[in-house]
């Protein structure tokens, strides 16, 4: 935030340039060199200290955050002072963009590296390079493959959280009483933690002896409500929970589409004598298909990186068949340490979901076209 | 089961001239469908507020109605130093979850604010100016700022950890906080594009007429027209942060352990009391089941802007 409004603070104080219009620029120029020189240099004194080159040098990394905000706020007002107009255009973005390569390349680059180590914290030896040795492993690893399984699963069951939350936002946007005390209602789960949802809901409203859904389940016929017993069982009912508290979001996102939508086309539809099912499925239906496909890519995103609940109730089991990739890698963090091995898992589904998104994001474009 | 309710509202909504007996029978549909579904969002907040009412016995017997199947008792909220007979002394328990609780609103919030304004920023560039920076452009921009939403925690758990570990950010809140925002700003200006896509440019064009610079008219004119865009967009973040677990758990330890994670941390114990954990559930969620109560229009009406588009 800082450097947002000091970078802001900079564009206002200047109006576009007029007169020395040459002078203003080398200036600006002449500011960022001095600026991206001075970020150099405490770059490398720090490199060359940590590296045990020199004595001189400071006792973390810190001062290269604040070498780089520094770097960032001249990089503003450098750019107002070069391209004027342009350069205040340009401040809009700038923040955003430098922030994210920030905090987002250096992390991601440092993670293809770490995914190449053979590197276990508990081990004596410390990481060294093996190269491919974790990918040949990954493949070998049944309870990976295991985990991307229950993925497919996971990520279909979207379709279904699709179907009910657009029912949902249908009947919010009927002609109903009580609209407001419903709509606040349907949208609490989406306040709720995953972790307090864990406890809630996994750990006592379905606990095996007197959780209320396990009397329920016992009332109506079944001898051994087990909820996270059976490997089928157990994977509906993690994703029951994950579907509650993201029922809302989607709920949410329609009903904000529907009630955008124009009301002429309804009456038309009405007027030309259509019936429910058929205004719904030849009108409705279609207008919303943008919504619709932004809130699935949305909420499939989100579904990869399932891990809370699976963490807290169920840690996997049993035997695997609640596993995500996420919930397996933290416990290959936390149970083995194995941070080489489990970053390069991580580095692998990584890129699997972006070949994935691509793919899906193409093809839906692609249909779009087609549909409209 | 919902889905088979759809045409079924959808008649009722729409043959208010048909006969009565159905046009009731689908009425009954619609109100019987959000009943249930009422049921279902509120039974489980309701069971864990209850509980930490009860004592074993009632827990264990499934009581559900206070005063008529149990007595409710304040044992759950003793536990964590919150009854009114506890208030007033000192808890260990109370200042432990105090400070966590400090902890999660200053990060959730600090995030939120730093998301809003970096991302409202970028939106509006985004919206009104054409940017090309190498091969890049605005939809390729966009797509960079997007992108971010799809990076998996695991992936960046672990560069974070020996990352914040050399920047001394570890078991900080500013660490969280540069994080979360991170992780919501993709959303932010997703919703903010939206907002001021909606927003005419002729509005700009004036104040430029008028003699406003750029960010003249963004801040005095176009800005406090987009409030419901922000104000959904940081309820959202809010939401995201408030109940973030993943890199709180990994990346905090004392001083900045948030409330999931101390949550996490008591349900992983042995032997746990169902009132105390209920207590400290209901504790936990609280904040944001008041936010989602009065806050509840924004949210909605700030998304209804950009949907349309």
């Amino acid at each position: 935030m800082q450097k947002s409004i000091a970078v802001a603070d900079g564009g206002q104080a200047r109006p576009a340039p007029r007169p020395n219009l040459a002078g203003r620029k080398i200036a600006g120029r002449a500011l960022i060199a001095i600026a991206s020189l001075g970020g150099l240099v405490v770059l490398l004194v720090q490199i060359l200290h940590t590296t045990g080159t020199i004595r001189a040098g400071f006792a973390n990394w810190r001062p290269i955050l604040y070498a780089y905000l520094v770097w960032s706020i001249a990089l503003g007002i450098g750019q107002v002072m070069i391209h004027g107009e342009r350069g205040q255009r340009a401040l809009f973005l700038l923040p955003a963009v430098l922030f994210t390569v920030a905090v987002v390349i250096f992390p991601t680059l440092f993670g293809f590296y770490i995914a190449a180590l053979d590197w276990n914290l508990s081990s004596l030896e410390g990481p060294h390079f093996n190269g491919l040795d974790n990918l040949v492993a990954l493949f070998n690893d049944a309870y990976y493959w295991n985990a991307l399984g229950n993925m497919v699963f996971y990520t279909l069951a979207v379709l279904a959280e699709y179907a009910i939350a657009f029912a949902l936002a249908l009947l919010l946007n009927a002609d109903i009483r009580g609209r407001k005390f419903f709509r606040v209602v349907f949208l609490l789960p989406l306040m709720l933690s995953p972790v307090a949802v864990s406890w809630m809901i996994g750990k006592s409203l379905m606990e095996y002896r007197f959780g209320p859904a396990a009397t329920l389940a016992r009332a109506l016929g079944w001898d051994n409500p087990a909820f996270f017993a059976h490997p089928w069982i157990a994977r509906i009912s993690i994703d029951a929970m994950d579907a509650w508290v993201s029922i809302p979001f989607i709920m949410i996102i329609l009903l904000a589409g529907l009630q955008a939508m124009p009301k002429e086309v309804l009456e038309a539809a009405k007027v030309d004598g259509a019936n429910g099912w058929q205004s719904f499925w030849h009108v409705t239906f279609p207008i919303m298909l943008p919504v619709s496909v932004t809130v699935l890519i949305i909420r499939i995103i989100f579904k990869l990186k399932l891990a809370d609940i699976v963490i807290n109730v169920t840690a996997g089991g049993p035997g695997g068949a609640t596993d995500t990739v996420s919930s397996f890698i933290y416990r290959v963090y936390r149970d083995r340490s194995n941070v080489g091995y489990g970053t390069g898992l991580a580095i692998f589904y990584l890129l699997l979901i972006v070949v994935l998104l691509s793919v899906l994001l193409r093809l839906t474009s692609r249909w779009m076209q087609k549909v409209a | 089961m919902m889905s088979t309710l759809t045409p079924a509202s959808a008649t009722a909504r729409r043959t208010r001239s048909g006969l009565p007996a159905k046009r009731i029978a689908g009425r009954v549909l619609i109100y019987a469908a959000l009943l249930a579904w009422a049921f279902i969002c509120l039974f489980p907040i309701y069971w864990t507020v209850s509980t930490s009412f009860k004592s074993a016995v009632d827990v264990t017997q499934g009581h559900l109605i206070p005063w008529l199947d149990f007595q409710p008792d304040w044992k759950g909220w003793r536990s964590i130093g919150l009854s009114p007979d506890t208030i007033l002394r000192t808890s260990n328990p109370r200042d432990e979850f105090l400070s966590r609780f400090e902890n999660s609103v200053i990060t959730s919030v600090g995030a939120s604010l730093l998301a809003l304004v970096l991302g409202s920023l970028a939106a509006y560039g985004l919206s009104r100016f054409r940017y090309k920076f190498a091969w890049m452009r605005n939809d390729d921009m966009l797509f960079f700022f997007m992108s971010q939403l799809i990076l998996p925690p695991v992936v960046l758990a672990l560069p974070f950890l020996v990352l914040y570990k050399a920047l001394a950010l570890l078991d900080t809140r500013f660490g969280l906080i540069l994080l979360y925002t991170l992780t919501v700003l993709p959303i932010v200006i997703w919703i903010m594009r939206d907002q001021f896509n909606s927003i005419p440019i002729e509005l700009d064009e004036a104040a430029f007429v008028d003699g406003l610079s750029v960010w003249g008219a963004f801040l005095r004119i176009i800005l406090p027209l987009a409030v419901p865009g922000m104000a959904a967009a940081f309820i959202l973040s809010l939401v995201l942060c408030w109940n973030e677990y993943f890199f709180a758990a990994l990346l905090t330890s004392t001083d900045a352990k948030t409330l999931p994670v101390m949550v996490a941390s008591q349900t992983g114990s042995q032997g746990i009391n169902w009132w105390s954990m209920a207590a400290l559930s209901s504790a936990a969620i609280a904040p944001l089941v008041l936010v989602g109560i009065f806050l509840e229009r924004y949210i909605v009406s700030g998304l209804t802007t950009g949907a349309g588009k």
